[in-house]
């Protein structure tokens, strides 16, 4: 469709896609999980009365709209780049993609806009069991716009619900139900709201621990502690769950991914898991290099893990890009080889159409409906352009899992302690709990990571590949607006972090 | 019944929700005036306060809106979405840019260590308010002066010009419709802190800001509207497709679709008659006449830019490009889908107003703003 693709444009326009997502991830999580924790702490102050859970829950919600302001600024951008920066993409898939969008705006944006607000001024304004109502529908409105932000994400790793229409040229959706339902959709939604709930729920502990350490507003951090690692321990066990999930889903659905997140180039029966390892950064498919400088493995845990059976065969790198005969596995060469007949057929249809010839027309898209299935594919130069980076893709998944791992214990360890009545003298657990609340953002981003740069090259997994998804524009346009949001976001960034900071150190006011 | 519909009823169906939202959104932005008077209204802290704790509570519903007028306008009209955003790339920019920095100020402006500092904040509300008003005026004013974009046969946009989008705020008639639109919402936004905040001396001037704006609105909006009376049109030829220009095609359109007129006309008055109530009478209640004309007013610029066979994004290097509401929209299936989706539109606006309501029984007074730990 477009002849020659200028990548740099195209890099600068991912460059700009991941900046601004990751920016707004920053902030996303600790809305979705922190509006949880709040409308705990103010459900508790309501049923007891007391004005200690009240001061507790504003404070909490003091850093809460801090942070929700800045979600709100960097999300706006993430909503109209789609437009800006990837037209033809906006275009070609609109048709399924804007609707969970404008359902997103319609049932869970004006939820949490109106709400906020209640939640926020309502102390003196609106009763008791209203300004409740509201916390809780802040609660509920962020994590709804969770759910369709992932259908629409889920849909763009695992399209299904939609049929290519050649004469616009674009996908059209055929069922709603299968886009909303569709078992990505679902594994995706479950594991970041999870993690979110995980990652908000270190936040707290790790501020709480700061206080404890400091010996200042010591009831507070225990009783925030409390609520937190409760809710902490429980999201552990749903990422935990929801994660292996998502794995099996990526093994079946996106199996490109799955062997770059292991770093898998041969595939085998009774595959291996690395529980970590360095990447040879100099690997490329088909050739006779180890994939590892120096890992460790532990057997047949990734069959499991794919497919659910011990012994079962887990596809490598090298049988996607080159193909496996004995497993039935098509390679790349082949499938671009259908995607460039797919694409020309198509241009003789629209030729054909466009002067009225019906046979001919009937004829090519006869033809063209024989290879549509790999018409992405035709976009593609040679068989290795399929694999996506593998050295990134590994390490932010292996750096998200062990984290996921430890994560669950700390909290146990908080609560064990808090039980005992012993945590204020065991500072070592304290300072673990201030040094997870930066490992909560790491592992949380680092998911992110997993789910987009493994799926490159592709914007639509196998459909649409990137380097034809953008708009027409030139570099120096997409570098400037880069540069402009960097700057802009590391400037707000910096002011966040300073009024954040200044307000955990001035601690809950004195009433 | 939903089900039943027919093509061309739903992308009708679906200009009118679209429209609704952005006239909807026309309203609100008298949180934008509000924030452009706050540097010239309000003197002294106090005042300050008071301003930005009035807009503070309603700030987001204005921002939502917008957000959501994108989401209809990608899941309805997607070829419009890629052609506008990715053709006209520096005005969305610049717009997104303004909307940004807003979103942040309220709630950092007054918090200590804030980098920044208190000022810097209250300049990025008022180039929100102002810039930001402005560029979103002479984008709609592009729905009937075109823009210069050719579309090629697989719909990818090229921009002729070098300014993507920014030069439509060098035609008069686009920046007559931006200006007229800025100084509206001031004049909203004046009505609304009439109508919101205690205060004798703000209320005061709040009543002769109103007043004031509205007249210095009043010579763009005359010019905007003889202008659609009497400029050429762009129309499409129901038989062939065919986009072309027409002598009169807005005239035309005023009169080949009355609901379009009346509302234009209903709208002004109503626009008129609010702030006369505010001004003249000394009433309180005028922001809702002016809200609901700026409503009306909007919706028939909108019909006026898109129905009776006419496309509301034409384009002036390639008229056969241009976009209408017929080979823009989604497909039948995704319209069906989002009709039923947009059942849900009235019990948002019912909450919506019912919360509102609650919040605002109570005019916002000094003592809220100083006993409250959580005030902006
Ligand atoms: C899993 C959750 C999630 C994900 C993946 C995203 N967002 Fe987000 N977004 C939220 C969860 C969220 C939120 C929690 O609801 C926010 C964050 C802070 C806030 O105030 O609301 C939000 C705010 C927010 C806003 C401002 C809404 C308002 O007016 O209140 C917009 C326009 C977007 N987002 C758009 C996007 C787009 C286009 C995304 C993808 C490319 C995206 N978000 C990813
Ligand atoms: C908020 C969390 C998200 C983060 C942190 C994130 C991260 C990223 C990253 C790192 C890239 C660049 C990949 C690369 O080019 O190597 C990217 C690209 C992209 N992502 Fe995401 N993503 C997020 C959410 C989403 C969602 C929810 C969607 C869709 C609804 C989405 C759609 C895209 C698109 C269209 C691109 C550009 C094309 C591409 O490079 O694949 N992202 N994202
Ligand atoms: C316990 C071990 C964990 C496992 C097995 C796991 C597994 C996964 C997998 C396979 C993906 C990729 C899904 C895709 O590409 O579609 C993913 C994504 C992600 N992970 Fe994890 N994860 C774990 C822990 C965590 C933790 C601790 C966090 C953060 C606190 C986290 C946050 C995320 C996020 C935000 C994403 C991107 C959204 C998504 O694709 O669902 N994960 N995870």
């Amino acid at each position: 469709m477009i002849e020659h693709v200028d990548l740099s444009q195209v890099n600068w326009a991912r460059a700009q896609f991941a900046l601004t997502a990751m920016y707004h991830w920053i902030f996303v999580p600790l809305t979705l999980g922190l509006s949880v924790l709040l409308a705990f702490f103010h459900s508790i102050y309501v049923k007891t009365g007391n004005e200690e859970w009240k001061r507790l829950t504003k404070f909490w919600m003091t850093l809460f709209a801090i942070n929700f302001a800045i979600g709100i600024a960097t999300g706006i951008i993430l909503e109209f780049q789609f437009g800006t920066n990837w037209s033809n993409y906006s275009w070609m898939v609109g048709d399924i993609f804007g609707a969970p969008l404008a359902a997103e705006g319609i049932f869970a944006f004006f939820l949490e806009a109106t709400f906020f607000a209640v939640m926020f001024f309502g102390w003196n304004r609106v009763s008791k069991g209203f300004h409740l109502f509201s916390t809780w529908m802040v609660a509920i409105g962020s994590n709804l716009s969770a759910l369709w932000i992932l259908v629409a994400n889920g849909w763009m790793q695992y399209p299904i619900g939609m049929q290519f229409n050649p004469d616009s040229a674009r996908f059209e959706m055929q069922n709603f139900w299968e886009i909303l339902f569709s078992p990505v959709a679902i594994s995706k939604f479950t594991h970041a709201t999870s993690s979110s709930f995980q990652m908000a729920s270190l936040f707290v502990v790790g501020i709480s621990s700061w206080y404890l350490l400091k010996g200042r507003h010591q009831l507070m951090a225990k009783r925030s502690i409390v609520v937190a690692s409760v809710l902490g321990i429980l999201a552990s066990g749903y990422v935990a769950f929801t994660g292996d999930e998502a794995a099996y889903s990526v093994a079946n659905k996106q199996p490109m991914k799955l062997a770059a997140m292991e770093g898998l180039y041969d595939g085998e029966k009774g595959a291996s898991i690395a529980a970590m390892g360095i990447v040879n950064n100099a690997k490329e498919p088909g050739d006779k290099q180890d994939a590892f400088l120096f890992d460790v493995k532990i057997p047949g845990l990734l069959s499991l893990l794919a497919n659910r059976e011990f012994g079962s065969f887990v596809p490598g790198i090298n049988d996607l890009v080159f193909g496996n005969k004995e497993q039935g596995i098509v390679g790349a060469d082949e499938r671009i080889a259908k995607g460039k007949m797919a694409i020309e057929h198509l241009t003789v249809y629209k030729e054909a159409q466009k002067h009225g010839y019906a046979v001919q027309a009937e004829q090519a898209l006869n033809e063209f409906n024989k290879y549509k299935d790999d018409i992405g594919y035709g976009y593609l130069n040679k068989p290795a352009d399929i694999v996506p980076p593998v050295a990134t893709t590994f390490y932010a998944f292996h750096i998200m899992v062990i984290l996921g791992t430890i994560f669950p214990l700390v909290f146990l360890l908080f609560l064990i302690f808090i039980k005992k009545g012993t945590l204020h003298s065991h500072r070592w657990l304290l300072n673990l709990g201030l040094a997870c609340l930066p490992l909560g953002y790491i592992a949380t981003e680092a998911g992110w990571v997993v789910a987009e740069v493994g799926r490159q090259p592709w914007a639509i997994q196998g459909l649409l590949p990137v380097s034809v998804a953008n708009t027409n524009l030139t570099t120096g346009t997409v570098q400037t607006s880069f540069f402009m949001f960097f700057a802009l976001f590391t400037v707000l960034l910096i002011a966040e972090i300073k009024i954040m900071l200044t307000q955990i150190k001035n601690g809950p006011e004195e009433n | 019944m939903i089900g039943q519909l027919d093509l061309s009823t739903l992308q009708h169906i679906w200009w009118i929700i679209t429209s609704l939202v952005g006239s909807l959104f026309l309203f609100l932005t008298f949180v934008q005036g509000g924030q452009t008077l706050l540097l010239t209204l309000a003197k002294g802290d106090d005042e300050k306060s008071l301003v930005v704790n009035s807009l503070g509570t309603k700030w987001e519903i204005t921002f939502t809106t917008l957000v959501l007028f994108g989401g209809a306008l990608f899941a309805a009209f997607p070829k419009f979405y890629a052609t506008s955003f990715g053709g006209a790339y520096w005005v969305w920019m610049l717009i997104l840019f303004t909307f940004i920095i807003q979103a942040v100020s309220y709630e950092f402006r007054k918090k200590p260590n804030n980098f920044l500092g208190t000022t810097v904040y209250d300049v990025f509300l008022f180039i929100n308010g102002s810039v930001g008003i402005l560029l979103i005026g002479t984008a709609i004013g592009t729905f009937f002066t075109g823009s210069a974009f050719v579309l090629n046969e697989f719909n990818q946009v090229t921009w002729q010009t070098p300014l993507r989008g920014l030069e439509a705020a060098f035609n008069f008639f686009n920046l007559s419709m931006g200006l007229f639109f800025v100084f509206l919402a001031r004049t909203l936004g004046a009505m609304y802190f009439v109508n919101n905040i205690d205060h004798d001396r703000l209320t005061e001037k709040s009543r002769r800001s109103a007043w004031v704006n509205f007249l210095v609105s009043l010579p763009f909006l005359l010019y905007v509207l003889i202008s659609l009376l009497v400029m050429k049109g762009f129309a499409i030829n129901p038989e062939t497709g065919e986009v072309f220009m027409q002598k009169g095609k807005y005239l035309m359109n005023l009169f080949g679709c009355p609901v379009t007129l009346i509302l234009l006309l209903i709208g002004l008055i109503l626009v008129i008659y609010g702030v006369a109530v505010t001004y003249v009478q000394r009433k309180d209640h005028g922001i809702w006449f002016s809200g609901v004309g700026t409503v009306f007013t909007g919706l028939a610029i909108f019909f006026l830019a898109a129905f009776n066979n006419t496309p509301f994004y034409p384009s002036t290097a390639d008229l056969q490009s241009s976009l209408s509401i017929a080979n823009a929209s989604s497909s039948h299936y995704t319209l069906t889908a989002m009709t039923y989706i947009a059942l849900a539109i009235p019990f948002v606006l019912g909450y919506i107003v019912y919360v509102w309501k609650l919040m605002n029984i109570k005019k916002l007074s000094l003592a809220d703003v100083t006993s409250d730990d959580k005030a902006y």
